[in-house]
C-alpha cells in the first residue's frame, strides 16, 4: 500500500504571471505567420496572370524579368473583348451557371425542407444517401451519363450532346446533392416551435417554407447559391466531355480549347481570358458576402 | 370562444404511453392550468389539444365539434410557446399579424386589432422592432399579443414563463391574468410550477405519469387534496409526511407518531378516521404552517410537544423549522420572535384540525 502525501509547501516552479496575455500574443504572431504565408502562396498565381496579361507576345517569349512589365499593352484584352467566339463562350458560360444554379434552388430547397422537416419513413437515409451521392467523383460519373445521353439520343432523336444545354442536366448532378445537404443544416438549426408557430397561425407547408424558412435561412441559402454558382462556372471535366463545337464551349473549355493551337500556347491572351473568367465569382462573393456572415436567426427563441 | 372537452385521450409513442387515458371538461371562458413535473403528459395533452400531435387514442373536442383529424389552423386555437418562437425576420407588429394576412384580412382590420393588442400589452411602441431588439419579457408580450389578435377559440400556453427570471416571471404572471380578466377567451396553460398553477388557474389540473391527479380550484387542491402526489406537490414548501398508526387510548382516538408521542384527534377528525384500521400504516400529512411555536391559551385540536430543531431559516416574516421525528424531516412554520434557534429546543405545536390521513402503501388521502 502507498501512502498518500500532502506536500504542504508551495509550489516549487516559479509562478509566471502573465502567462495568459503571452500565450496570446505568441498565438497571434503564429497566425499572422501563417496567414501572410498563405496570402502569397494563393496571391502569386492571380498575380503572376495580372502581369503576364499586361505583356505583348514577344515580350512574353523575350528573355526578360516575368514579373514586371516593360511594355504594358491591352491588346490582349481588346483581342479578346472584340472576339465573337470568346463573348459567346461567356454567355454560355453564363447561361448554362444561371440556370443550373436556379434549377439547383428549385429541387434542393423544397428537398432540404422536406428531409429536414417531414418525418417520413426513410427520411434520415435518404438525407444521408443525398450527400453520399456527392462524394462520387464526377470523373466516374461522366462515362456512365455520356453513356444515357447517347442512349437517349437514339431512342428519341433528341441529341443532347454537344449541346450547351446538355449541361443543364449534367451540372445538377454535382450541385444539387450538396446545395440540399447545406438546406438540411441550416433548415435543421430553425427551432421547431417556429414552423408550429407558422402552422397554427394557418401556413401551409409551401408558405411555411416560403415565408418563414426561406428568409430565416437567407445566410444558408445564399451559401448554397455561392457554391452552385461557383461549381457550374468552373466546371471543366464535364463540358470537355459533352460539347466539342466551338460555339458550344463554355469558358474554362472554350479558353483551353481555342487559345493552344497544337503546341503553340497563347499566353498573353490565355492569362487575360483566365482572369476576366474569374471576375463574375469574385463580384458575386463580394455583393454576397454580407448576407453570408449575417446571423439572421438571432432573436426567434430565447437566445 | 368555446368549451374544450377531452375524452378518453391516450397519446403513444411506439411503446411508450405518454398521456393515459384523460377525460378534462374546460368550460367556456374558463382558465384551466395543467401542472406537474416534466415527462407527466401536461405538455403532451396541450400539443393534442393544439393538433401539433395526433391522438392515439379517444376524442378532442372544441366548441363541441370533434377535432382529432382537423388540421391545427382550422381549430381556431393561438399558442404561446415557451421560447417565445417568433419569426426572427419580421417587426413586432408583422409578426403578430401574421396569421391574419395568411387569412387575407382587410389591411385596415389587421392594423386596428394589432393596435389594439399592443395597447393592451404596453408594447405601442416596439410595433417597428425586430425579435432580437428585445428583452425577454417583451418578446413574451409580443408572443401573447400574436395570440390575442387572432381572437381565437381557445388560448393556449406552454410553459410560457419557464425562460424569464424569477422578477419577470411574477409580473407576466398578473400580465397573463389582466389579458384573461378582458378577453375572457378560454385558457389551458401549462407549468410545472406550482405557484404559477395556483396564481393563475380558475381550475388546476394536476398530472402525474401520464394521468390526471386531481382536479379542482386551487384551495380545493390546497385544503382537500386528493392523493399524496397531489398533497406534495401543491404547496411550498411541501407537506410533511410523518409515518404513523391510529389507536384508541381511553375510548379516544389517538393518532401515534413514534413511541413517546401521540396526540388525541379533534373529535371531528375522530369521526372521520374512526373506521380506518388501527393496523394500517398510515401517514400524517401536515403543512407547515400548522407546526408553529405552542402558544398559551391554545384553540381545540392544537398539541403542544417538545423538539430540537436542526436548522432554522429565517425568512423575514416568519422562520421556517425543521426537526427529525424518528427519521422523518419536518418542516414547521414559526413566528420569527419565538426564539427558534439551529440545535436548540423549542415548545411547538401541531394543529390537527387542518391534517391529513394517508395510506403509507395507496397514497390516497383518507
Amino acid at each position: 500500500m502507498s501512502t498518500m502525501t500532502i506536500d504542504k509547501s508551495g509550489p516549487t516552479r516559479k509562478v509566471k504571471y502573465g502567462s495568459m496575455s503571452r500565450d496570446r500574443a505568441w498565438a497571434l504572431r503564429w497566425s499572422y505567420f501563417f496567414l501572410v504565408l498563405f496570402a502569397i502562396f494563393s496571391l502569386t498565381p492571380p498575380l503572376y496572370m495580372l502581369i503576364t496579361s499586361l505583356k505583348s507576345s514577344a515580350e512574353i517569349s523575350a528573355a526578360t524579368n516575368p514579373w514586371w512589365v516593360y511594355h504594358p499593352t491591352l491588346e490582349n484584352y481588346i483581342g479578346l473583348l472584340t472576339s465573337n467566339q470568346f463573348l459567346r463562350f461567356f454567355w454560355n458560360s453564363a447561361w448554362v451557371s444561371i440556370i443550373v444554379v436556379t434549377i439547383t434552388m428549385l429541387i434542393s430547397v423544397p428537398a432540404a425542407f422536406a428531409l429536414a422537416r417531414m418525418k417520413f419513413w426513410g427520411s434520415a437515409t435518404l438525407a444521408t444517401g443525398v450527400f453520399l451521392t456527392y462524394l462520387i467523383p464526377d470523373t466516374l460519373l461522366f462515362i456512365p451519363l455520356f453513356k444515357m445521353f447517347a442512349m437517349f439520343g437514339d431512342w428519341t432523336g433528341i441529341q443532347l450532346i454537344n449541346r450547351w444545354y446538355v449541361l443543364l442536366f449534367v451540372y445538377p448532378t454535382l450541385t444539387v446533392p450538396f446545395c440540399t445537404w447545406i438546406m438540411i443544416g441550416y433548415f435543421a438549426s430553425i427551432p421547431k416551435e417556429l414552423d408550429e408557430a407558422a402552422i397554427i397561425d394557418g401556413a401551409s407547408w409551401f408558405q411555411t417554407l416560403t415565408r418563414i424558412f426561406i428568409p430565416v435561412a437567407l445566410p444558408g441559402l445564399i451559401a448554397a447559391t455561392i457554391f452552385a454558382f461557383t461549381v457550374s462556372w468552373a466546371q471543366f471535366l464535364y463540358p470537355l466531355v459533352f460539347t466539342t463545337s466551338t460555339d458550344q464551349l463554355v469558358l474554362p473549355v472554350g479558353i483551353i480549347t481555342t487559345l493552344i493551337k497544337g503546341d503553340v500556347f497563347n499566353w498573353g491572351q490565355i492569362m487575360t481570358g483566365a482572369l476576366l473568367g474569374a471576375a463574375p465569382p469574385l463580384i458575386i462573393y463580394a455583393f454576397l458576402m454580407d448576407y453570408y456572415i449575417a446571423g439572421l436567426t438571432a432573436g426567434a427563441t430565447k437566445g | 370562444m368555446a368549451d374544450v372537452t377531452l375524452r378518453k385521450v391516450v397519446k403513444r409513442y411506439d411503446d411508450v404511453e405518454a398521456v393515459r387515458g384523460i377525460d378534462l371538461d374546460i368550460a367556456d371562458h374558463e382558465f384551466v392550468v395543467l401542472v406537474g413535473p416534466s415527462g407527466c403528459g401536461k405538455s403532451t395533452t396541450l400539443r393534442m389539444i393544439a393538433g401539433l400531435e395526433d391522438i392515439s387514442d379517444g376524442d378532442i373536442m372544441i366548441g363541441g365539434d370533434v377535432v382529432n383529424d382537423v388540421p391545427p389552423k382550422d381549430r381556431d386555437i393561438a399558442m404561446v410557446f415557451q421560447n417565445y418562437a417568433l419569426y426572427p425576420h419580421m417587426t413586432v407588429a408583422e409578426n403578430m399579424s401574421f396569421g391574419l394576412r395568411l387569412k387575407n384580412y382587410p389591411k385596415a382590420e389587421i392594423k386596428s386589432r394589432v393596435t389594439e393588442a399592443a395597447r393592451m400589452l404596453d408594447i405601442t411602441d416596439l410595433v417597428d422592432r425586430k425579435p432580437k431588439q428585445l428583452s425577454g419579457g417583451q418578446r413574451q408580450r409580443v408572443a401573447m399579443g400574436r395570440a390575442i389578435v387572432r381572437n381565437p377559440k381557445v388560448f393556449l400556453f406552454d410553459e410560457p414563463l419557464s425562460n424569464l427570471d424569477a422578477k419577470l416571471r411574477v409580473q407576466m404572471r398578473i400580465e397573463i391574468k389582466k389579458v384573461h380578466q378582458k378577453v375572457r377567451t378560454t385558457t389551458v396553460y401549462v407549468t410545472h410550477d406550482q405557484v404559477e398553477a395556483m396564481t393563475l388557474a380558475d381550475r388546476v389540473v394536476v398530472m402525474n405519469h401520464g394521468r390526471i391527479e386531481q382536479i379542482g380550484t386551487p384551495n380545493e387542491l390546497y385544503h382537500k387534496p386528493a392523493t399524496r402526489f397531489v398533497a406534495s406537490f401543491i404547496g411550498s414548501p411541501a407537506m410533511n409526511f410523518v409515518p404513523c398508526r391510529l389507536e384508541d387510548v381511553g375510548g379516544k382516538l389517538h393518532v401515534r407518531l413514534t413511541d413517546r408521542l401521540a396526540f388525541p384527534l379533534p373529535p371531528a377528525r375522530a369521526a372521520r378516521y374512526s373506521a380506518v384500521s388501527r393496523t394500517d400504516k398510515l401517514l400524517l400529512g401536515i403543512r407547515p404552517e400548522h407546526v408553529m411555536e405552542a402558544r398559551p391559551h391554545a384553540e381545540p385540536g392544537v398539541e403542544p410537544f417538545d423538539a430540537v430543531l436542526d436548522v432554522t431559516e429565517p425568512m423575514g416574516m416568519e422562520t421556517l423549522v425543521y426537526f427529525t421525528l424518528e427519521g422523518t424531516q419536518v418542516c414547521g412554520r414559526v413566528n420569527p420572535n419565538a426564539g427558534a434557534q439551529d440545535g436548540s429546543p423549542l415548545r411547538l405545536a401541531v394543529d390537527l384540525n387542518n391534517m391529513h390521513l394517508l395510506n403509507e402503501v395507496t397514497g390516497a388521502v383518507l
